[in-house]
């Protein structure tokens, strides 16, 4: 399958078997029509965001590795000596789709997007994407427009931050109801 | 809305009901209609978190007029404990854990997934062993996730003698579970490369005997509520949800196919060694509660006849036969070698300390569990922790469609429409 007509197409990767299709944000719901209508990605299995934030910062190469030292491909080598590839921004959104026919084809549409950068909401041509993509904004921050009912659905109503995110303080939970209070 | 394909269409078939039922507003909440809205007699009422026919900790805020339904609102998350973060945390080897908790019923089915997909981002070869017993284990987990939905569904309307039937069997499952990996649930027994350990001695009569009793007692339950009027009359017709509607919902496993799409993963995108063995896809056509249960039916004999199967590959293999891929980067060395081999000491220190490293990449992986499609999507940046996981959890998009099927639904068939989406409070929080 060809996909070189999609709208607003910015990459497309094959890596482990699966294609992902890396289109430009403000074009996403044309590209996400596209796929649907002329493609028959008629099935959206899941919406997914990913903090990148500090990808690459940290050294991730092993506590022995050194490039020459070791097969860097090999399973469960050590000696990544590499920093990963950059992001081109900190967030990505990726809608996994599947078509309904033999082969059970499947493509990850892909886009980047800063912090508070609009995303529009794929409800019109998927409409299971509705608490997905609640998720995404309760979790992870992602600014999710025209969606009809943008809440909170994991946590509270009034919880502060977004979880999910790569800044988030892990273990500082203030204590509520303390006996001072 | 364009019209949504529909997977092979049987000629003649029939649609349940025409166009779409989705509310058009926002597709999870069922508004009060306009010349309702600011009626005085209807009353808003909230149903559950903690009520004993929500499956675990779901709200609906329900509007009523009398004692039809004509708001509805789904509001969850009160199990929410942060399974995707905690296992950004984790070295990719205690990780496997966490997946098995999200959804205590089908514990083997989440580990699962998630083991696939480091095994794909690391190319590791799974013996064949290891890939039937994983293929046995999941098909019993199947039958007890199914058995576990029929009790409790038949609980809610009052056909309490079904739940003890339907729990001896699940306690035999659990039996084997214990053999096998020395406890009921929560099992931990698949790993990165193949099984935790071999398969015991003696697990293959015992499995035997289930499978040829597991068929007999199906027929007993349907015989207990197939003719029973109560039953008959509070399943059928009720809950709706067309072939298009359930697509566009994201609708997967049973529900889907209970509205006539010919879907399953096991055999429309084989995964392990599903495409070597025999086995029928069950649907139906009418997408209402009743035919949600039949399908819940049809599958359990289908999984006895898969793990059949199983076995009898299983006992063509030599005692001893490797379970677990020999490669020592990733894998545990065999206990007995730490006494005697230097190096293997060092492998077992460096896998337990510091977990082993998956290639940079992203991935998603997706198998048919009990509920649907269970998909979880992976990205590692290299190291000994993955950097994003996030499961697609089936029972978290059944219960999208609540909305959906409570078209002019009355409060007590709320119960039954509810329970028959199969949903694990667990998996929907995560």
């Amino acid at each position: 399958m060809s996909y070189d007509a999609l709208p607003g197409l910015v990459e497309t990767r094959e890596a482990f078997g699966e294609t992902t299709l890396v289109v430009d944000p403000a074009r996403l719901l044309e590209a996400a029509r596209y796929l649907r209508d002329e493609l028959g990605f008629s099935f959206l299995s899941d919406v997914t965001a990913t903090d990148y934030l500090g990808w690459g910062d940290q050294a991730v190469a092993g506590y022995i590795g050194t490039a020459a030292g070791r097969d860097l491909n090999r399973p469960g080598s050590h000696g990544l000596a590499h920093r990963p590839v950059r992001k081109p921004k900190r967030f990505s959104m990726s809608y996994h789709l599947l078509a309904l026919r033999a082969g059970a084809p499947r493509v990850r549409l892909q886009t980047f997007v800063d912090d508070g950068e609009p995303v529009e909401s794929v409800i019109p041509i998927w409409p299971t994407a509705d608490w997905h993509e609640r998720e995404v904004w309760d979790l992870m921050g992602i600014n999710i427009v025209n969606h009809p009912n943008r809440v909170r659905i994991l946590m509270d109503e009034d919880w502060e931050g977004h979880p999910l995110r790569k800044d988030y303080p892990i273990g500082g939970e203030p204590v509520r109801f303390s006996g001072e209070e | 809305m364009a019209t949504v394909e529909r997977h092979p269409v049987q000629p003649g078939k029939q649609l349940i009901y025409e166009g779409t039922r989705i509310p058009p507003r926002c597709p999870t909440i069922l508004d009060v209609p306009a010349h309702l809205a600011g009626n005085e007699d209807i009353n808003q009422i909230n149903f559950g978190p903690n009520h004993p026919s929500t499956h675990g900790v779901l709200r609906l805020v329900v509007d009523l007029d009398g004692e039809l339904v004509v708001g509805l609102r789904a509001v969850i998350g009160y199990l929410h404990t942060g399974f995707e973060k905690t296992m950004e945390q984790k070295s990719w080897w205690k990780c496997i854990t966490y997946p098995e908790r999200i959804d205590y019923l089908s514990f083997q089915t989440n580990e699962l997934v998630f083991v696939l997909a480091i095994e794909r981002l690391l190319a590791l070869e799974v013996p064949e062993k290891a890939t039937w017993m994983r293929m046995c284990l999941l098909e019993l987990n199947r039958i007890h996730s199914h058995l576990v939905w029929l009790g409790t569904a038949c609980l809610e309307l009052g056909a309490i003698s079904m739940f003890w039937y339907t729990f001896r069997e699940r306690d035999q499952i659990l039996d084997l579970s214990e053999m096998v990996c020395g406890t009921r649930m929560h099992t931990r027994y698949f790993q990165a490369g193949g099984l935790a350990e071999d398969i015991p001695t003696g697990f293959y009569d015992e499995c035997w005997k289930f499978v040829e009793q597991m068929p007999k007692a199906v027929d007993q339950y349907e015989d207990m509520v197939d003719r029973n009027r109560i039953w008959l009359e509070r399943t059928k017709g009720l809950g709706l949800l067309s072939a298009d509607d359930a697509i566009a919902l994201g609708q997967s496993g049973p529900c889907l196919r209970a509205s006539g799409v010919d879907w399953d993963l096991r055999r429309d995108q084989p995964y392990l060694f599903y495409d070597r063995v025999y086995f029928t896809v069950c649907t139906r056509e009418h997408g209402d509660v009743w035919d949600r249960y039949k399908v819940h039916m049809d599958e359990m004999r289908q999984s006895v006849r898969i793990i059949a199967q199983c076995l009898e590959q299983l006992q063509k293999f030599e005692p001893g036969a490797p379970w677990i891929a020999d490669d020592r980067k990733v894998v545990l060395p065999p206990r007995e070698e730490l006494h005697t081999s230097m190096e293997s000491l060092i492998h077992h220190f460096k896998i337990v300390t510091e977990g082993y490293r998956v290639p940079e990449g992203e991935i998603y992986t997706t198998i048919e569990s009990p509920r649907g499609e269970m998909g979880c999507y992976v990205v590692s940046d290299g190291g000994a922790k993955p950097w994003r996981v996030k499961f697609r959890a089936p029972s978290f998009v059944a219960l999208q469609a609540t909305a959906t099927c409570m078209h002019e639904a009355l409060i007590a068939d709320m119960i039954a429409i509810a329970g028959s989406l199969d949903t694990v409070m667990g998996e929907v929080d995560r």
